[in-house]
């Protein structure tokens, strides 16, 4: 956020056995940032080296990154806003599978034009953040708990429109699903070009924007943002419903992605997103991060996956291992410069 | 004592809101199941909604009880569904090695491996939070995640089924008429209340929980409290994993225990113990396990579609957390809130929270 250079340690503080070049470093706001963007080209290179003749290098697996984890970055974004406002938000998972539940029913089986379906699953997702966000906010019950009931809540209406997945074969979505965005190189869904858009959106509003400012000052201090005057409670819901707004989407772009609603799709993927923003190195207390983060921590996850799919022999529950290890080791990093920061 | 004043004093009771929930609930259940009350004996075994009720409610029973201590703290504890996961993934594949899987050492010696990795778990949530000082959502958070995919690759991502006769006892077995896992569960319930009433750990609980700094600097050592509590709740979590494993003979790394850390922190919370931490409730808890095991048999006997199960849960959180926020009592109830009672620990920090839960209609 800030480019002033941190001032070296002081004496007697904790850090005294560093130089204070690498207490600078470690005091740097970015650092995270460049420690994902870091490890993402590692991993990235041992990839190269390991599966060069399977194909890994074809510009097409890169694209692919952005395909196939569109849907993750979008509702990535939305988490990224709420957990720098202070917040949490546990019911992404479930608006996202309500939302593929929702337009699979509206398009297959009332029969509504997708370009109708389209606006209206977005107003529900993000009418479903707004009620949370007020709840959350006019009475102070904590986000965990209230996002918490919104979980249960959207997944139980998943399994109120129908317990059976429902497939999509309306021509409408299957044109748009196949609809490819050539990039001379290789060519992008429409999925991953919205996330692009999602995510260039969300970059200005967080970074530029008078909005973004009031996010980062709640999430740095909400006793500190309400003595300054900021409007608190507009803030607070206003993040959430974007959240919602943000998880619809994003199960808009999984209908796309997987052509069918299914009342247990992205079960437990607020977990993904939330891992997502923490190893993209926004600071899980609020307050201090950024969107590209997201991204990398995004692209980290999704390179993962992609790996153990080169590797074919290595099994799935390895990613939610290697996902947990990269948490453990971020999260760790994080707690590291925050006590340097205090002192 | 006149009449009113022993009503007063009675609803104010922290137990009398989850309590009149729990009956109000099972009482629901009797214009569609006139013998709901009912218990009766087949093959020397008692058998009764009742029975079943406590009966499948005793894995939740035992990780909200190991949750509220956590929460008492100030904490919370998400990975309990991925020990849970754990400890059934251990214990059974173990057992399914062994050439006679009904020796009794062999399960006993499993069920210790299994014991032993919750403890481990428990010691990493414990470290985490206490001697780094990482928020303990973000702290469980992670084996929360990457529990499951270990216990996958402990059972190699397929679902062990193991025989074994001595295992199927606790979570599945009868002794003297009632299912074993009411003893187990009755047990762990009545060793954790002489331990946190009886002798001063609760006490101890409730100041680290209520201010851990404040605790620290007059001598409590909430770092070790802190650990200690957090293996505490992993043990019970694996106690569950036992329970759960045994009932189905199998272990499934993917779905045992799935979601029931929100289904404990929900019957903490229905309990009546803050999310706040510095006080808590056991009983309350007990109670509010029952609570949201009732609910889930309720929807089953009065023919609600079961999907539904889910909406009317997040119903209840929302309802009871309504209840709960003094804000929420002020504004509906107009401003009753801020004059019941006296101010408990935490007052220093949050005043408006202050306000004993629950005990005000």
């Amino acid at each position: 956020m800030s480019t002033t250079t941190r001032t070296p340690a002081t004496p007697g503080a904790p850090e005294r056995r560093t130089t204070s070049r690498s207490a600078r470093l470690l005091g740097d706001r970015r650092l995270p940032v460049l420690v994902t963007a870091g490890l993402f080209l590692v991993m990235y290179i041992v990839g190269l080296s390991r599966y060069q003749n399977y194909g890994f290098g074809d510009s097409q697996v890169f694209l692919n990154l952005f395909i196939d984890n569109g849907y993750l970055l979008v509702a990535a974004v939305g988490a990224t806003f709420v957990i720098m406002s202070g917040g949490i938000d546990l019911s992404v998972g479930s608006v996202i599978g309500f939302t593929t539940m929702l337009t699979a029913w509206l398009v297959q089986d009332v029969g509504l034009p997708l370009l109708l379906v389209i606006p209206i699953s977005l107003a529900v997702g993000a009418f479903g953040g707004f009620l949370m966000g007020y709840v959350i906010h006019n009475f102070e019950i904590q986000p965990f708990i209230v996002t918490l009931a919104g979980l249960f809540l959207f997944r139980g209406l998943c399994l109120v429109i129908s317990k059976e997945s429902i497939a999509i074969d309306d021509s409408d979505v299957s044109s748009l699903a196949q609809t490819r965005v050539p990039l001379g190189v290789g060519d992008l869904s429409i999925g991953a070009v919205v996330a692009l858009v999602v995510l260039a959106a969300a970059f200005y509003v967080l970074h530029y924007t008078r909005f973004g400012r009031r996010v980062y000052a709640i999430g740095g201090n909400e006793q500190s943002a309400l003595l300054m005057g900021l409007p608190l409670g507009g803030t607070k819901i206003a993040v959430y419903t974007m959240s919602g707004f943000c998880s619809a989407l994003a199960g808009l772009l999984f209908m796309l992605y997987i052509q069918s609603g299914d009342p247990l799709h992205a079960v437990g993927m607020e977990l993904d997103a939330i891992a997502a923003v923490v190893i993209g190195g926004t600071l899980l207390t609020g307050g201090s991060g950024y969107v590209l983060g997201t991204l990398f921590g995004v692209l980290v996850l999704g390179l993962i996956k992609s790996i153990i799919q080169f590797e074919g022999t290595l099994s799935s529950w390895w990613t939610k291992i290697a996902t947990g290890v990269l948490l453990c080791a971020f999260i760790l990093i994080q707690r590291v410069m925050t006590t340097r920061r205090k002192t | 004592m006149t009449t009113t004043s022993r009503w007063r004093a009675l609803t104010h009771h922290h137990l009398f809101w989850p309590v009149a929930v729990l009956v109000a609930l099972l009482l629901v259940n009797v214009p569609f199941t006139p013998d709901f009350f009912a218990i009766h004996m087949t093959n020397g075994h008692l058998y009764g909604s009742l029975v079943s009720i406590v009966l499948f409610g005793s894995p939740l029973i035992l990780v909200a009880v190991g949750m509220t201590l956590v929460i008492a703290t100030g904490g919370i504890d998400l990975s309990v569904g991925a020990v849970v996961a754990i400890t059934g993934a251990l214990t059974c594949s173990y057992i399914s090695d062994q050439a006679d899987q009904g020796a009794l050492s062999s399960v006993l010696l499993a069920m210790g491996l299994g014991l032993i990795a919750a403890v481990v778990c428990g010691l990493w949530n414990g470290f985490l939070v206490a001697r780094m000082g990482i928020q303990p959502i973000i702290a469980t958070l992670i084996i929360m995640v990457a529990g499951r995919g270990v216990a996958q690759l402990i059972t190699d991502g397929q679902i062990i089924t193991i025989n074994s006769e001595p295992y199927k006892l606790i979570g599945g077995g009868y002794w003297l008429t009632l299912p074993f896992s009411i003893f187990v569960v009755a047990a762990v319930v009545a060793v954790t209340v002489l331990l946190t009433r009886r002798t001063a750990l609760g006490l101890l609980v409730e100041s680290v929980g209520g201010n851990a700094e404040a605790s620290r600097l007059v001598g409590i050592r909430s770092m070790r409290i802190k650990i200690m509590v957090y293996v505490f709740c992993a043990v019970c979590a694996g106690i569950a994993g036992l329970m759960i494993s045994s009932n189905t003979s199998a272990a499934d790394g993917n779905n045992a225990g799935l979601w029931i850390e929100l289904d404990a922190i929900l019957a903490v919370v229905i309990g009546g113990t803050s999310l706040l931490g510095g006080r808590f409730s056991i009983g309350g808890t007990v109670v509010g396990a029952l609570v949201i095991q009732t609910l889930t048999t309720t929807i089953y006997t009065i023919g609600v579609p079961t999907q539904t199960n889910l909406v009317f849960k997040a119903a209840v959180v929302i309802v009871v957390c309504l209840l709960q926020s003094p804000k929420f009592r002020a504004k509906v109830f107009g401003g009753r809130a801020k004059t019941a009672g006296p101010a408990a620990p935490a007052a220093v920090a949050e005043p408006a929270d202050s306000a004993p839960k629950m005990e005000v209609s």
